[in-house]
């Protein structure tokens, strides 16, 4: 199975890199943008059959590795390789 | 004072310690390398700066994880002294032994200049030989140093008075232009509830001897080596 785990930053933390970007967006000419957040998409392929079973996994990688729970929210889904 | 620096890939500062202790205990360091996991013996163990395992992922989230980092924590638990400076300190909140994160600069750009730190309380052994509101200069290089904790976890390292350093003007003001990273409450340094653990972003090591511009780092570590004698 191949596990897609999203990383954001949290709600009222300090997200400086959406902000630029949200500059530039602008700068570009595109009106309307309100609000950019910039996260982080991780791939991983896993060994593990079981859908239940690979997704308890990648949570339990998230909130041990790929996320710092202070500042950072995530979400995982597991698809069929 | 026995004291040891553990080092990580892509950590660079290890050095700059390494001469600031020899020179208030007059021997080398242990240097340690994060695989290793007996750290007996040692009253500091020190997290230098650096860019452990070149910042992936965030500052300091591999190097939490390293073998060595369970010996740390050992080493805290049974009493000893632990001190992270700049990519250290970001480690030891990866490693969730100090609260809190360390955010990308408000201003998203490294800032690689010279700060003043107020001292917020002498009654510790990496403080004891400042004075309480003395401001002292300290170099700081990070990118990401922008200190950050909820606002329950901020109320309580003041009303604990666990906060070490905060950024402040030449003459002791907390304003916003000295606070350059964006640090909530202008924190640049804290410690952990027994006062054993501090963590700090600027490099106090980088100003212990006239040659390197300046002496105001040095009185952290005379005091750590009056302090703690008893191994020398």
């Amino acid at each position: 199975m191949k596990a897609v785990v999203t990383v954001m930053p949290k709600q009222g933390v300090l997200d400086p890199q959406g902000k630029a970007i949200g500059h530039a967006l602008a700068g570009l000419g595109f009106a309307g943008v309100s609000d950019v957040r910039a996260g982080k998409v991780i791939e991983i392929d896993l060994a593990e059959t079981d859908p239940a079973r690979a997704k308890a996994a990648a949570e339990d990688m998230a909130r041990r590795l790929l996320a710092n729970p202070v500042i950072e929210s995530w979400r995982v889904e597991v698809r069929g390789a | 004072m026995k004291a040891g620096i553990v080092t990580f890939p892509g950590i660079n500062r290890e050095r700059d310690m390494a001469i600031a202790l020899e020179a208030v205990c007059g021997k080398k360091p242990r240097m340690i390398w994060h695989t290793e996991t007996d750290l007996s013996g040692l009253d500091l163990v020190v997290l230098p700066g650096g860019f452990s395992y070149g910042d992936y992922l965030r500052c300091g989230a591999m190097a939490a994880q390293s073998p060595v980092m369970g010996a740390v924590r050992q080493h805290a638990a049974r009493g000893g002294y632990v001190l992270g400076v700049c990519n250290g300190f970001q480690i030891l909140v990866e490693a969730g032994m100090l609260p809190g994160a360390l955010l990308r600069n408000a201003t998203l750009r490294f800032i690689s200049a010279d700060c003043h730190l107020r001292v917020e309380r002498t009654d510790t052994v990496f403080a004891r030989h400042y004075q309480r509101g003395q401001v002292f200069r300290a170099p700081m290089a990070h990118g990401d140093g922008n200190y950050f904790a909820d606002p329950a976890t901020l109320d309580r390292l003041e009303g604990e008075n666990l906060v070490a350093f905060r950024y402040a003007t030449q003459s002791g003001e907390i304003t916003e232009a000295a606070n350059r990273n964006g640090s909530a409450r202008n924190i640049a340094g804290i410690y952990s509830e027994n006062l054993r653990v501090l963590g700090l972003m600027p490099h106090p090591e980088d100003l212990v001897d006239p040659l390197m511009g300046g002496t105001d780092g040095k009185p952290l570590f005379e005091g750590l080596a009056v302090a703690l004698p008893a191994c020398s």
